[in-house]
């Protein structure tokens, strides 16, 4: 924990990534509720996600605001998580409390195949669920769910 | 009842729903009557407005001393997940008990790393309570 340099490879993920998948389709009826269950499992690693991102920053300050909490989100737990910061965060023009964070390659969509029968699977579902984890237990409740967009990239929407 | 009485420190973590953990830290030979088992715990729940109050003027996570009873402060703290740690203490050091607070913390989220332990539900980890216990003699 203390040690916020040490990685995990990429494929050491992949692979736990996706016997969860399995483990999980084996449960399971729709895509829609693989999709579910990918969520529920990245709301219980979000809480403790934001924690551990917190108490690394040493500021011992909490966010008040909903467009600080996305950034600190997007940019410094996306760090943490992913390597990287997202690749953009945007408010929405129609909806005034609907945000977006894009992020072009999710770590968990790069080495997964859909199979025809889950036609509409988007296992950032995943990413979407720690994204929601963070912010409910931060007292900013909101629904996040992961689109896929025209161009390869994946876009977990928050409505708070 | 009681007369001259020194009373423990305590710390009660609590979650969205109900107290998660609770401690007392002995600082010497004392007793304790049935009077005061329950007043700390008492004194302590009814805090926990004042608390929620105090977390909402600041963005720190430390609140500093939130309520008072007799001659007791009540200290609060709350973490980035709203969690929130209170500790009745007799001292009026906010300093030591700052660094009190941010060592609990870490204890906690040494625990949350766990997987087999679930954020917001009650800690029964007899290896976080001993590390508790440990802080609380380094700093109250």
């Amino acid at each position: 924990m203390r040690d916020a340099d040490r990685h995990v490879s990429r494929s050491a993920f992949a692979y736990l990534f996706s016997e969860m998948v399995q483990y999980h389709t084996s449960r399971i009826r729709s895509a829609g509720e693989l999709e579910l269950k990918l969520h529920e499992v990245g709301q219980r690693v979000g809480a403790k996600t934001l924690e551990l991102v917190t108490i690394r920053e040493k500021l011992m300050k909490r966010e008040s605001g909903v467009i600080e909490m996305l950034q600190f989100v997007s940019s410094t737990c996306w760090k943490s998580l992913f390597g990287k910061v997202a690749d953009s965060l945007e408010r929405s023009t129609d909806c005034g409390n609907e945000y977006m964070i894009h992020e072009f390659e999710p770590i968990t969509n790069c080495f997964v195949s859909i199979p025809t029968d889950l036609g509409h699977l988007n296992c950032a579902a995943y990413i979407a669920g720690i994204l929601a984890g963070m912010l409910d237990c931060a007292h900013f409740p909101a629904v996040v769910s992961a689109h896929a967009m025209p161009a390869p990239d994946s876009e977990p929407h928050c409505y708070a | 009842s009681p007369t001259n009485h020194r009373t423990m420190p305590m710390l009660l973590i609590v979650g969205s729903r109900e107290p998660l953990y609770e401690a007392e830290f002995s600082t010497g030979p004392q007793s304790k009557t049935e009077d005061t088992a329950h007043l700390n715990q008492f004194i302590l729940h009814s805090a926990m407005d004042m608390v929620d109050d105090a977390a909402q003027s600041t963005n720190n996570m430390y609140l500093r001393i939130v309520d008072r009873f007799n001659d007791q402060n009540v200290f609060a703290f709350v973490t980035a997940g709203n969690i929130r740690f209170l500790l009745l203490h007799e001292g009026r050091n906010e300093e030591q008990v700052k660094a009190f607070f941010q060592e609990v913390y870490e204890a906690y989220v040494k625990l949350l790393m766990n997987p087999f332990y679930s954020y917001d539900t009650p800690i029964c980890s007899t290896s976080f309570d001993q590390r508790i216990q440990a802080i609380a003699r380094r700093y109250l």
